[in-house]
C-alpha cells in the first residue's frame, strides 16, 4: 500500500456507497474513480441497476464536476448514483435555503393590482383584497380575508397550504393545481378559519383549518416541550 | 404654508369634479383661501361645474410652459371676495403635455398663496393621475357604493399607500341611495369602509339637486338646504380638523314636527 485510498467502497443495505476522500485533488480523485471502478467489474454478467450513493465529504462539487463524476461512474454499466451527498453548501445555496423555509411576515392590505411574493412561507397579517395577489414558495397563512388570488407552494411543492380566517378567494392555486370561486356565490355562507390543500386526487379542497394538523404533521415547527 | 389635497378615484364618473368643486366651495364657504387646479387635460369640466367657462383666459399648460404668470391663469370666483380660484386644465393638448415634477413645483407655488389647494385627479392610473397626485400633501378618494367603484379605489389606494409624499387617503363614499343600501341591493357604508380601510371622511347621498346645480354651473354647496350641500360641509370641516358624526341616511322626517323644523331650516 503506497498511499492512502482516496475511494472507498462499501456495501450497505441501501446498496453501495462510495466514499470519494477530499483531501486529495480532484484530478487525482477522478484518476483513482476510473480506476478503480475498472478493476472492480466483476458481476458483468447480471443487468440488474445497482443504485450508488456518492459521499464526497467536505468537498464542494459544482454541477458540472457532479456530472462529470455521475457520468463516471454510469459508464460503468450496472452502477447508478443516486445521490451525491457532500457536507458543503455555498453561501448562495444557504441563503436560498433559508429564504425558502423562512416565515416571511407582512403586515399591510394586499390591494387590486398588488403582487406580493414571497420564496418561503407567507404570514399576511391583513387583507388580500379582490384583484390582489400573493405568491409563496411555501405555505400561505393569512390573519385577514382572503378575496384576491393566493398562490402556495409555486416552486413545486404540492404539501403547501393556504389558510386565511376569512376564506372568500377569487383564485386558489397550490402548486399547478388551480380553483376558483363558483360563479354564483353560496348565500352568506361563513367561510371562517378554513384552509386549502391539495388532496390524494390532486384537487384542492377546502376544509376546516383544523384538519391540517393530521394532513400536514410537517408544518410543526416546535420542537421539544412536553 | 397651505395643503394640496388630490380628489382622486380611479374610475370615472363617481363625482371627483363635483366633489372638488363642492369640498372647494364649502371651504371657502369656511373663510379659507382656496384654490382649484383641474388636472383632467383634455377633457376639463370642472370650469363648467364651477360656472367660470366663459373667464378662461390661460389654463395650466400654459403657466407650465412658461406664456404666462399663475395669477394670470388663475380664474376668480365672484361669489367670493378673493377666496376662490381655478387654475382651469387645457382643453386642446393632452395629459402628456404636463410632467409629475412641473406639477409639483406648480403646487407649491400655489401653497404660498393659499390655504388649500384642491386637485381634481383625472380618471385612470396613468399620466394625468400621476400628474395629480405628484403635488399633493393628502388625498381624498372617491368611490361609490357599486363594486367597479370600490375595486377602482382600491387600487388607487393601493398607488398612493406607495407615494410616500402622500398621507394615508381618506375616503367620500357619494351616491349613497338609502333604499338600495337597506335592502342590500347595494354595497354599504360599513361593507365599503372595512373593505377598504382607510378613515371615511364623508358620505354623500345621490341628489338631483346635485346634478341640477352642477348644470347652472352653482356648486350644490352654495345652496344650505340641499342634504348633499350639508354632506360637503361637512367633509370640509373634517377637512379643517372638526370632529363632525356623520349624517343620518334616513330620509326627510315627514311628521308635523320634523315639518315645522325643517320650516324653521333646523336639521
Amino acid at each position: 500500500m503506497k498511499k492512502r485510498q482516496n475511494v472507498t467502497i462499501k456495501g450497505t443495505k441501501d446498496g453501495i456507497v462510495l466514499h470519494l476522500d477530499d483531501s486529495c485533488s480532484y484530478e487525482e480523485l477522478k484518476k483513482e474513480l476510473d480506476e478503480k471502478l475498472s478493476a472492480n467489474q466483476t458481476n458483468e454478467g447480471e443487468r440488474h441497476l445497482t443504485p450508488v450513493k456518492v459521499d464526497v465529504g467536505n468537498r464542494y462539487l459544482n454541477d458540472a464536476q457532479r456530472e462529470e463524476i455521475k457520468n463516471l461512474i454510469r459508464q460503468k454499466k450496472n452502477l447508478v448514483v443516486d445521490d451525491i451527498e457532500s457536507n458543503v453548501v455555498t453561501r448562495a445555496e444557504v441563503d436560498k435555503l433559508k429564504a425558502e423555509n423562512e416565515v416571511v411576515t407582512v403586515s399591510r392590505i394586499i390591494r387590486s393590482g398588488q403582487v406580493l411574493e414571497v420564496p418561503g412561507d407567507l404570514l399576511l397579517i391583513g387583507d388580500v383584497n379582490p384583484g390582489g395577489t400573493v405568491i409563496a414558495g411555501g405555505n400561505i397563512f393569512i390573519m385577514g380575508s382572503l378575496k384576491g388570488i393566493a398562490h402556495a407552494g409555486v416552486f413545486g411543492n404540492d404539501q403547501a397550504v393556504i389558510t386565511a380566517s376569512s376564506m372568500q378567494p377569487a383564485q386558489l392555486r397550490i402548486h399547478d393545481c388551480l380553483n376558483r370561486a363558483p360563479d354564483k356565490a353560496q348565500n352568506a355562507e361563513k367561510r371562517e378559519m378554513e384552509c386549502a390543500y391539495i388532496d390524494d386526487n390532486h384537487q384542492i379542497i377546502v376544509d376546516r383549518l383544523q384538519v391540517l394538523i393530521n394532513l400536514r404533521p410537517n408544518l410543526n415547527r416546535f420542537e421539544g416541550g412536553h | 404654508m397651505g395643503e394640496a389635497i388630490v380628489i382622486t378615484s380611479g374610475k370615472g364618473g363617481v363625482g371627483k369634479t363635483t366633489t372638488s368643486a363642492n369640498i372647494g366651495t364649502a371651504l371657502a364657504l369656511q373663510g379659507k383661501k382656496v384654490c382649484l387646479v383641474d388636472t383632467d387635460i383634455g377633457l376639463r369640466n370642472l370650469d363648467v361645474v364651477m360656472g367660470l367657462e366663459n373667464r378662461i383666459i390661460y389654463d395650466l399648460v400654459d403657466v407650465v410652459e412658461g406664456r404666462c404668470k399663475i395669477h394670470q391663469a388663475l380664474v376668480k370666483d365672484k361669489r367670493f371676495e378673493d377666496l376662490l380660484y381655478l387654475l382651469p386644465a387645457a382643453q386642446t393638448v393632452d395629459k402628456s403635455a404636463v410632467k409629475p415634477e412641473q406639477m409639483h413645483k406648480l403646487i407649491n407655488e400655489l401653497k404660498q398663496d393659499y390655504d388649500y389647494i384642491i386637485i381634481d385627479c383625472p380618471a385612470g392610473i396613468e399620466q394625468g393621475f400621476q400628474n395629480a397626485i405628484a403635488g399633493a400633501d393628502r388625498a381624498i378618494v372617491v368611490t361609490t357604493p357599486e363594486v367597479s367603484a370600490v375595486r377602482d379605489a382600491d387600487r388607487i389606494i393601493g398607488l398612493l399607500e406607495k407615494t410616500k409624499t402622500v398621507e394615508s387617503p381618506k375616503l367620500v363614499i357619494n351616491r349613497i341611495r338609502n333604499h338600495m343600501m337597506k335592502s342590500g341591493d347595494m354595497l354599504d357604508v360599513d361593507e365599503i369602509t372595512t373593505h377598504l380601510s382607510i378613515e371615511l371622511i364623508g358620505i354623500v347621498a345621490d341628489d338631483e339637486e346635485v346634478i341640477k346645480a352642477s348644470n347652472h354651473g352653482e356648486p350644490i354647496a352654495l345652496n344650505p338646504n340641499s342634504k348633499a350641500s350639508i354632506a360637503y360641509r361637512n367633509i370640509a370641516r373634517r377637512i379643517l380638523g372638526e370632529s363632525i358624526p356623520l349624517q343620518p341616511l334616513e330620509d326627510k322626517n315627514k311628521s308635523v314636527f320634523g315639518k315645522i323644523k325643517q320650516f324653521f331650516g333646523v336639521r
